[in-house]
């Protein structure tokens, strides 16, 4: 096998105070490849990808273009290279059409004007040469949903000529159809002599798709393979440094009494009904896992416990109070809540670590007494935090907006852990986070539960549900389709999951 | 190695009126002027002497305070351009109450800034009270409410408080007048006020469970909402505060310089708030020297028209690029450094009321 070299970089190494990013970074990407992308939280792939982007500069090093030595200074410079790169958190505007995404900015052939009709053309035209991949260029982004969103944002860089494309994490939100037909799609682009850099914590879809797999750690490259001569378990460890046990060592579990009781809750939204009379409850002692694709009133129902969003109707009761249609600050007093989307909800990113550690608990000691904040102790309470969970930053004082992804996630999850909360709400909660670091949060999630307490897991991750939850509830369409244990055959769920009813039985079969 | 607090809230506002006044300077010898004498005709007209100093001091005063409303109303993303017409009504309310009463000064001048800030507050909170239910945009509302206490005030001083032949109001009474500090000058004790108050706002915003609560929801209101924070409850305040402190600036204005109320009362101390809160990135501490950067400015510029006939209009020349400095300084929204994201990190936030659920705390 004799491909050529389409991007070397040699030598890359990315200093940000206190931290270095990339540590002389050797990497290959050969042509019509799919190359994998591997590493713990914080090990510099994104890093890496924005310098090849042009996005970031090297602090030293190299940018090799088919062997010629090439300075890569804005993406606009990579994409004339034709290097284009689709970030975790799109980049579009929500409220326009798919055509004028796809084509804004490019002055050259459209002018400064936004010329809806010309765009539609320039995209048909488009199309009439990539037959197999298509968005219609009159939807609304806004009502779109993720995996087509996601389309879009990699119809931009092709349409501009990219004949190289960088995906961070593309998986990280795709239900697991929207991830197959991605996969579908990136495979026949390499048939067409695309090259594809592709990052994700995912082993399994690491194994399926990649052709050969960079390992970095802590900066620098570990290793690279051939994707056929190694194994889920030898890429784990060459990227944690340890084995990684993918079993969980689940006890069987005494229920208690239940902590939150929802009865009859329904949730209308502008969309129409997202919730149903659902009525359930989550004991001390318990994990109710809720399975689902994604978008099947998942978020309606954990926003309208936690106080977020209006309840048409129904009750929610937290052990004897009734918190149904309360502020959420009531929700937060003895209980936590990780949210689906840890930069619009979870954090303010233009606050420090430190800062965002307290947002649940600011205004209570020992954080602040008589009103004033407490500085010492907020400073040590995140660096405890830090410590535990792994976060990696040079210090507490760093803004949570110059972590990376996962280093992000771990600081919501260990606000919400932290507390000790007798009942957690947690969505996804290991999203974007590493192998190595999944094993621990799910540790300390079982751990939580075998002290007593109560834990709302919901998660587009089927394997995450059935690994950690003591009962299984199906979501569809706002609708149970079932109560079941977590020994249930994964296709009987997956079949709940498209729709089906779980043997005759009715949506509220809890107690 | 020098702090970061100290490089944000002083030398990097110097350094971009340093750049502005060059490129002023710059356009003043292409229409024909000699620069090096207007620019310090401009100078010694501030600062030459002990009245000019104390002048430059008097409007600093009122810019300072204006300068922190307007910066404690955006730290909630709440971007208050009606700081003009809350300063306009604070100093109508304080005369209407101090030409009516007449207490010993103790009681006197405590009570006409509360009656102005109250009034300040009030037509800010307004404004606050339809973003948070209604999702209208505060930009447009304060700056139409602007109008409306340019007419009110037009009224009162050709109407109900019109004293004499001329438009203007009585005087108000002698016991609310401020004391003056240096003898021989203007300088009243409102500049040793507006300098506490920077402070105390400098240590709330920072070191308080509010503080942090108003920043948390002018960052990310959302985020702010799940973490418990009343996030309209908060901005309401804001607003309140805001205005309060314009509406006070306006009172004292009144009671350390004016003495009585006329038809051009302010020279757009509000307007320039603006321009002084940007330039000290919103920081109280940093509006001290804003302020006083433009109070430099506005005290030396009449000078520079006499001496070096150089019109005033380059004085607004020179505020417009200290804007423009700022805008190119800051990062854009999300980081992203486009022109374009930086000027929409200026404007105020688009707000959503919440629907139901949140209630109050
Ligand atoms: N803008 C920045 N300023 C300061 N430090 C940064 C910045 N961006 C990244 N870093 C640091 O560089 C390191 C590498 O970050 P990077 O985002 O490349 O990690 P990653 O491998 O993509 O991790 P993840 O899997 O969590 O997304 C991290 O320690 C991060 O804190
Ligand atoms: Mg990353």
């Amino acid at each position: 096998m004799k491909k050529e070299v389409v991007v070397s970089m040699r030598n890359i190494s990315k200093e940000y105070p206190g931290v270095l990013a990339n540590d002389r970074v050797n990497f290959d990407l050969a042509e019509g490849e799919i190359h994998g992308l591997l590493g713990e939280n914080g090990a510099g792939k994104s890093t890496l990808m924005k310098i090849l982007y042009g996005m970031e500069q090297p602090t030293e090093g190299d940018i090799y273009i088919r062997g010629i030595k090439t300075a890569i200074d804005t993406p606009k410079s990579a994409l004339e290279q034709g290097i284009g790169m689709v970030h975790q958190h799109f980049m579009l505007i929500k409220n326009f059409s798919v055509a004028i995404n796809v084509t804004l900015g490019m002055t050259d052939r459209l002018g400064y004007r936004l010329d809806e009709r010309r765009a539609i053309h320039l995209l048909q035209e488009f199309y009439s040469e990539m037959t197999y991949f298509k968005v219609d260029p009159k939807g609304i982004i806004e009502e779109l949903p993720v995996g087509i969103q996601q389309r879009v944002e990699i119809l931009k860089i092709l349409f501009r000529g990219a004949k190289i494309l960088i995906l961070d994490e593309p998986t990280a939100v795709l239900t697991p159809n929207e991830t197959q037909e991605l996969f579908d799609i990136l495979k026949r682009f390499t048939k067409d002599g695309y090259s594809i850099i592709f990052i994700s914590h995912k082993l399994d879809e690491i194994m399926e798709l990649t052709d050969r797999v960079t390992v970095m750690r802590d900066g620098r490259v570990i290793g690279e393979v051939n994707t056929k001569e190694t194994s889920k378990e030898e890429l784990a460890r060459m990227m944690v440094g340890r084995e990684v046990i993918f079993r969980l060592p689940k006890t069987k579990q005494q229920q208690g009494a239940p902590v939150l009781s929802v009865d009859k809750l329904t949730v209308d939204t502008d969309w129409g009904r997202a919730v149903n009379k659902l009525s359930f409850s989550v004991h001390k002692g318990e994990i109710l896992g809720i399975a689902g694709v994604d978008g099947n009133g998942q978020k309606e129902l954990v926003e309208a416990i936690v106080g977020l969003r209006a309840k048409t109707s129904g009750v929610v009761m937290l052990q004897e109070q009734d918190i149904t249609n309360t502020h959420p600050h009531q929700f937060n007093r003895e209980c936590s809540y990780i949210p689906e989307d840890r930069q619009e909800e979870g954090l303010i990113m233009e606050y420090s670590i430190a800062d965002n550690l307290i947002l649940k608990n600011h205004n209570q000691e020992p954080f602040s007494k008589h009103y004033l904040l407490d500085k010492e102790i907020i400073l040590n309470h995140a660096n405890q935090l830090i410590e535990d969970y792994r976060i990696k930053t040079p210090n507490a004082q760093v803004m949570v907006k110059a972590l990376s992804g996962g280093n992000q996630q771990k600081v919501v999850v260990s606000r919400e852990m932290s507390k000790d909360p007798d009942l957690l709400i947690a969505v996804n909660p290991t999203r974007g986070i590493d192998v190595g670091s999944i094993e621990e949060i799910q540790v300390k999630l079982l751990k939580h539960r075998d002290e007593g307490k109560a834990i709302l897991l919901v998660s587009t991750e089927l394997e995450e549900i059935l690994s950690l939850s003591d009962r299984i509830a199906v979501l569809y369409e706002g609708e149970f389709m079932g109560i079941v244990s977590p020994d249930t055959p994964v296709e009987s769920i997956g079949l709940m999951m498209a729709g089906t009813r779980h043997r005759g039985e009715g949506e509220q079969d809890d107690q | 190695m020098i702090n970061k607090f100290i490089v944000e809230n002083f030398l990097k506002p110097i350094a971009f009126i340093v750049l502005a006044m060059f490129i002023g300077g710059v356009l003043i010898f292409l229409t024909g002027k000699d620069p090096v004498l207007a620019i310090g005709s401009l100078l010694t007209g501030a600062l030459g002497g002990k009245t000019q100093i104390a002048e430059t001091l008097v409007k600093t005063v009122p810019l300072l305070i204006c300068g922190l409303a307007v910066a404690m109303a955006y730290r909630s993303s709440f971007f208050n351009i009606g700081a003009e017409g809350q300063f306009l009504v604070g100093a109508l309310a304080s005369t209407w109450f101090a030409v009516s009463v007449q207490w010993p000064s103790i009681f006197m001048i405590p009570a006409t800034f509360l009656v102005g800030a109250i009034a300040g507050g009030l037509l800010c909170g307004v404004v606050g009270l339809l973003k948070i239910k209604t999702g209208a945009s505060e930009v447009i509302n304060t700056l139409m409410f602007n109008y409306i206490a340019f007419r009110l005030v037009g009224y009162a001083v050709n109407g109900p408080l019109k004293e004499g032949y001329l438009p203007q109001t009585a005087s108000i009474a002698n016991t609310a007048l401020l004391p003056i500090i240096w003898p021989g000058t203007r300088l009243h004790i409102g500049i040793v006020l507006a300098v506490i108050l920077a402070i105390v706002l400098q240590f709330i915003l920072f070191r308080t469970v509010f503080g942090y609560q108003i920043r948390a929801v002018g960052l990310s209101a959302r985020a702010a909402t799940y973490g418990g924070i009343n996030a309209s409850k908060r901005i309401l305040q804001t607003t309140l505060l805001s205005g309060a402190l314009a509406g006070l600036a306006g009172s004292i204005e009144l009671m350390g310089v004016t003495g009585r109320l006329y038809e051009v009362f302010s020279p757009g101390y509000g307007f320039d708030a603006i321009a002084i809160s940007l330039l000290a990135r919103n920081n109280p501490a940093g509006v001290i020297v804003s302020a006083l950067l433009f109070g430099i400015l506005r005290g030396g510029a009449g000078q520079m028209q006499r001496v070096a006939d150089v019109s005033m209009v380059i004085i607004y020349v020179i505020q417009a690029l200290i804007i423009v400095f700022v805008v190119l300084s800051m990062d854009g929204k999300k980081g992203q450094k486009s022109i374009g994201n930086k000027i929409k990190g200026l404007w105020g936030k688009k707000w959503t009321p919440l629907k139901g659920g949140a209630v109050d705390e």
